[in-house]
């Protein structure tokens, strides 16, 4: 077997699932220079949510991507939602307050979640029902699931997605305007609280789902499983350059591959000194490292567009 | 008759700072008025609050008759004013074109957005030479252009400049006035704030003088061009 052809596939899908919640801290970044800290907590909720929909369904009986894809579709709106509800209570009030404020209240927001999604679906690991065949295919060396290969095409349309409506669309261009110069862009007739919103709502839709695909993947969840993820897409997106879409994705895709092969070769590379549980200290070595010789990230300010 | 723009009592204040200090306005449809004077003597202020930008203390702005006062700043362009603020407050990350776009964010005439578009590439062959290029990238004359064009191509009625020729070379300035005076003579309201008295009093048909936050007076251009008080302090001439 090729290890590192596959720790590097690994990584890719694993990647590719920060990547896609770190384009929500981006764009909310982009936009307001606010570290959204509930967003992982928002996965969280969508991957919770999904769970309960694929559960009813496969307890009576579906099975199939059927069943997948409507736990994804009813965990978007219940996302969007709660990421308008967030902004809305905890951001808007705090606009114009100095920027401690709103961070500490997103930190409040991150804890409420947690409490609360443990009322709702308890403090144990809930298990993803098992309602996939999941074929395996050979490449080289490696094998790459069914599953692996829906996350990386999902997450792929979803980028490229975000990325035409960001530069391509009005609502996109307006945003832009909204994050280079919010009183002009007023000026222009944008309603910037609506474009605000909308990024938020963009951002959850995409954390939705993020949550019930990384559910899908790794089979559980529970009420604390956005804060590590959310910490590592964060990291994602600071590493590639917060704020930059783009960066988001290449950030998230590098640190996903990083840590996989991390894992793969530091207890070998160590004769087991250090075991692969330490691919987290590797990911966070990194942004360290990236931070010190480019504080703006791989992508960050110059050479590409901030949301 | 009430007039096109009309401010009474207009008070604007930061913090404890009163830079406007009740003041009353008065234009009328299809004219050009500038607005001159010094360093600090509060134009600025004035401009930003006829377009939403900052909340008066005091006042009041009735524009075609309706209250201005407490409408949403993005509300305004709708109603048809545009301002070219100080600075010029392109956004410097999108292209030229993209500029001009978000100056017709509220219209859904696609077909006139068009037109207009084209015509302002028309008379700023500049701007169409770099319609694709980041505007941030452009010289401060080329921005200045931009910006007015973009609040163009919001086909506002009443157009509010904040000193277009703010550190621009001659030749620059000259062309930046000559398309306000002929955006002027198409009809456009234009309301011109300036700190460079003797070309904006060339251009207008009345100019109002402002001083510590308050209008000293208000008279046809002609008159302020022969008014002793007007070129000694303005016009850098011996009186
Ligand atoms: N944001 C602000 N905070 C506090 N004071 C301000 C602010 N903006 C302007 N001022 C003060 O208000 C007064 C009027 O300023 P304003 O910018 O309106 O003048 P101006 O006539 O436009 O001057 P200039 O010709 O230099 O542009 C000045 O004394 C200025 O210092
Ligand atoms: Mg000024």
């Amino acid at each position: 077997m090729d290890i590192f052809l596959q720790q590097v596939i690994n990584g890719l899908v694993q990647g590719s699932l920060y990547a896609l919640v770190a384009l929500g801290y981006t764009m909310v970044y982009g936009i307001i220079e606010l570290v959204n800290f509930a967003h992982g907590e928002v996965v969280m909720v969508g991957a919770l949510v999904g769970l309960s929909v694929i559960e009813r369904m496969a307890a009576r009986g579906d099975t199939g991507w059927g069943v997948i894809a409507i736990g994804v579709l009813v965990a978007i709106p219940s996302c969007m939602a709660l990421g308008l509800g967030i902004e809305r209570i905890a951001y808007r009030p705090l606009r114009k307050a100095p920027r401690l404020a709103p961070l500490i209240s997103a930190i409040g927001v991150s804890i409420a979640l947690q409490q609360l999604a443990a009322l709702i679906w308890g403090r144990n690991y809930l298990h993803y029902p098992d309602v996939l065949a999941n074929p395996q295919f050979h490449i080289g060396g490696a094998v790459i699931t069914q599953v692996q290969l829906v996350i990386l095409g999902i997450t792929g349309i979803l980028m490229l997605g975000t990325w035409v409506i960001v530069q391509k669309t009005a609502l996109g261009r307006a945003m832009r305007a909204s994050a280079q110069n919010p009183s002009v862009a007023g000026l222009m007739g944008v309603n910037v609280d609506r474009i605000i919103a909308s990024t938020f709502l963009m951002g959850s839709g995409l954390a939705a789902v993020a949550g019930v695909l990384v559910g899908t993947y790794y089979g559980v969840g529970n009420h604390t499983m956005g804060f590590m993820l959310g910490l590592k897409a964060f990291t994602a997106a600071v590493l590639g350059g917060i704020g930059s879409l783009w960066g988001a994705m290449l950030g998230g895709l590098l640190l996903g591959v990083i840590e996989n092969l991390g894992a793969g070769y530091l207890s070998s590379l160590t004769n087991g000194a250090i075991g692969s549980n330490y691919s987290d200290v590797l990911a966070f070595l990194m942004l360290i490292g990236v931070l010190i010789f480019r504080p703006s990230g791989l992508m960050g300010e110059r050479g590409s567009e901030k949301v | 008759m009430s007039s096109f723009l009309e401010v009474r009592g207009l008070v604007v204040r930061y913090g404890g700072i009163e830079a406007v200090k009740g003041i009353d306005l008065d234009i009328h449809r299809g004219e050009l008025v500038t607005l001159i004077g010094a360093n600090g003597a509060g134009k600025t202020s004035t401009l930003n609050a006829l377009a939403g930008l900052l909340k008066p203390a005091e006042g009041q702005i009735r524009f075609e008759g309706e209250l201005l006062t407490s409408t949403p700043i993005h509300q305004l362009i709708q109603r048809g004013l545009a301002l070219v603020p100080e600075g010029r407050g392109v956004f410097p990350r999108l292209t030229v074109e993209e500029n001009l776009s978000m100056g017709a964010y509220t219209r859904k005439d696609k077909a006139g957005i068009r037109t207009d578009l084209d015509q302002i590439f028309h008379s700023f062959p500049r701007l169409f030479e770099r319609k694709h290029q980041k505007a941030g990238t452009l010289s401060g004359g080329e921005q200045q252009m931009l910006a007015i064009g973009r609040a163009l191509m919001g086909k506002p009625k009443l157009l509010l400049l904040d000193e277009p020729s703010m550190g621009l070379a001659p030749l620059m300035v000259q062309t930046i006035f000559s398309v306000i005076r002929r955006v002027a003579s198409e009809g456009m309201t234009v309301f011109l704030v300036e700190q460079n008295a003797r070309l904006a009093l060339q251009a207008a048909q009345r100019a109002y003088v402002m001083e510590g936050g308050v209008i000293r007076f208000n008279a046809s251009a002609e008159e302020c061009l022969n008014d002793p008080r007007v070129r000694s302090a303005y016009l850098g001439e011996e009186s």
